[in-house]
């Protein structure tokens, strides 16, 4: 879930209730499959590319597209896959209560390599402006692309993904809600 | 969280959610560029009426990690010099748009005057005999860091108990997170009331050192000292220091820590200092890392129970 709509499910705020399921388990595996044929392509392989999933959405589609990576480059090769948290670079900070949810594990120095933010939801752009910003502290990346299983429009920021699992056309007040089990848009309720 | 006055002010899930925090900060400070942005534009100001090394330090290399502005301030080249009264200069720092204050003074209650005069966010590093919750904080971080746990651990206190407002913080933190406190001092250097205090007192410091899990040194603070408490500092260390001698009863794991200034050769041998169970570095990088998140809680994330 984007940090946005984090906030309105608990423990923040209200329930989350799901109206439609737009993709499905297999339609999610489908899209992890290509996304990570995606990247492999624009990249000419793997080679230092790194996978970065934003916690805590995104580190599950991370863990997935990195195993697809592995399992087509072939086994011998070690595709580095960490977790970024972003609270301490958020721009919303003194607007509301904000903790960091999970540790932030970057497992190499990132000088030079290509660097893959994952998240699950892509809304407002402004988490993977943090993420940016958090990037610069572990070093200078040759690139950075990003890979969201869903991209619902909203953009704050100019900010533009890379790698795209579904167009999600969306109102402001909708939710979307994505895991590996499937993508739901709904409404919180209070 | 509004101030940082007493370990009385924290719930157990209040330190628990300080140590969880630490540990993100404590990663942060091991990055290529420990600096975060998340306390930009806040100022604060450390108040040290009192001398202090590594507690103001480690509050501005704490603040400055979190990108927030520091102003320092000490006795000897302020107006306070020229008389100026505390209230006053409290009144001045707030004026310039302070966002915290952390004020040490050598009279119990201070912090809690200022935290009372302005309303701005106020940390407690240290007030007379009274507290010093921080330390309290980043020796329980130490603790669990190394083993595991503060609960059923059981730490001697050992020494000037008195004039130690380490002690008072430090006993009611291990308390407060269920750990089992032996206070051993000459009894001139015991509280008074102590017998009120959850802990138990002994006298035997060598056969209470075999079966504790840490032993908590404490400086001699003849600064604070009015009257002849002790001998002579050669006798204390004789009866009541940690030799090598005593070390060796220590058993395997049992950590040696020390809110630091070490009196070296006095409350701890030079020997017993360099061993690999001995935590005072330890203790002094966590400091950091509990200042930040103490930090971040009181300016950066207010209101985040809610």
């Amino acid at each position: 879930m984007a940090e946005r709509e984090r906030r309105r499910t608990p423990p923040y705020g209200g329930v989350f209730v799901a109206r439609t399921r737009v993709m499905q388990e297999e339609d999610i595996k489908r899209a992890t499959w290509r996304m990570a044929h995606e990247i492999m392509e624009r990249n000419h392989g793997s080679d230092q590319v790194v996978i970065v999933g934003l916690q805590t959405g995104g580190v599950w589609l991370a863990e997935d597209i990195a195993a697809v990576m592995v399992e087509i480059a072939g086994s011998g090769c070690s595709l580095p896959c960490g977790t970024l948290d972003v609270a301490f670079y958020r721009d919303d900070i003194s607007l509301r209560p904000l903790l960091p949810e999970a540790p932030t594990h970057i497992p190499v120095n990132l000088d030079g390599q290509v660097v893959v933010i994952v998240d699950d939801v892509l809304y407002t752009g402004r988490t993977i402006r943090a993420a940016l910003d958090a990037l610069n502290s572990y070093g200078r990346p040759r690139a950075v692309q990003l890979a969201v299983m869903v991209d619902r429009g909203h953009r704050e920021l100019p900010i533009r993904p890379d790698f795209v699992g579904k167009n999600l056309p969306t109102r402001q007040d909708e939710m979307v809600n994505a895991t590996r089990q499937g993508v739901d848009i709904g409404e919180v309720c209070k | 969280m509004r101030h940082l006055l007493s370990v009385d002010d924290l719930s157990v899930q209040d330190m628990e959610r300080v140590f969880s925090l630490s540990d993100h900060f404590t990663e942060v400070s091991q990055r290529p560029i420990p600096k975060v942005p998340a306390l930009r534009g806040k100022t604060v100001a450390m108040m040290f009426f009192e001398d202090s090394t590594r507690t103001r330090l480690s509050f501005e290399a704490a603040a400055r990690r979190l990108s927030a502005d520091v102003m320092c301030f000490s006795v000897s080249t302020s107006a306070v010099s020229k008389g100026e009264s505390l209230r006053d200069t409290v009144a001045t720092l707030s004026a310039m748009g302070t966002h915290a204050m952390v004020v040490r003074h050598r009279s119990a209650g201070v912090p809690q005057q200022v935290a009372a005069w302005s309303d701005v966010s106020v940390v407690n590093a240290g007030d007379g005999w009274h507290e010093h919750p921080t330390q309290a904080l980043l020796d329980c971080y130490t603790i669990r860091d190394r083993l595991g746990t503060v609960a059923d651990r059981h730490i001697v206190i050992l020494g000037d108990v008195k004039h130690s407002r380490v002690a008072r913080s430090c006993v009611k933190a291990f308390v407060a997170l269920d750990a089992k406190v032996t206070l051993v001092a000459p009894a001139t250097l015991l509280p008074p009331a102590v017998e009120t205090w959850p802990v138990d007192v002994s006298f035997e410091l060598d056969s209470v050192l075999s079966d504790c899990d840490v032993v908590y040194g404490l400086r001699v603070q003849t600064e604070r000292q009015t009257q002849a408490l002790l001998p002579s500092l050669r006798e204390y260390t004789a009866q009541w220091g940690l030799t090598v001698q005593r070390a060796n009863c220590l058993g395997v794991g049992a950590l040696v820590m020390h809110p630091g200034p070490v009196n070296r050769g006095v409350e701890i041998a030079p020997e017993v200092l360099d061993r690999p169970n001995t935590v005072l570095n330890e203790q002094v990088r966590h400091g950091v890392s509990i200042r930040m998140a103490v930090l971040y809680l009181l300016l950066g994330a207010e209101g985040a129970e809610s």
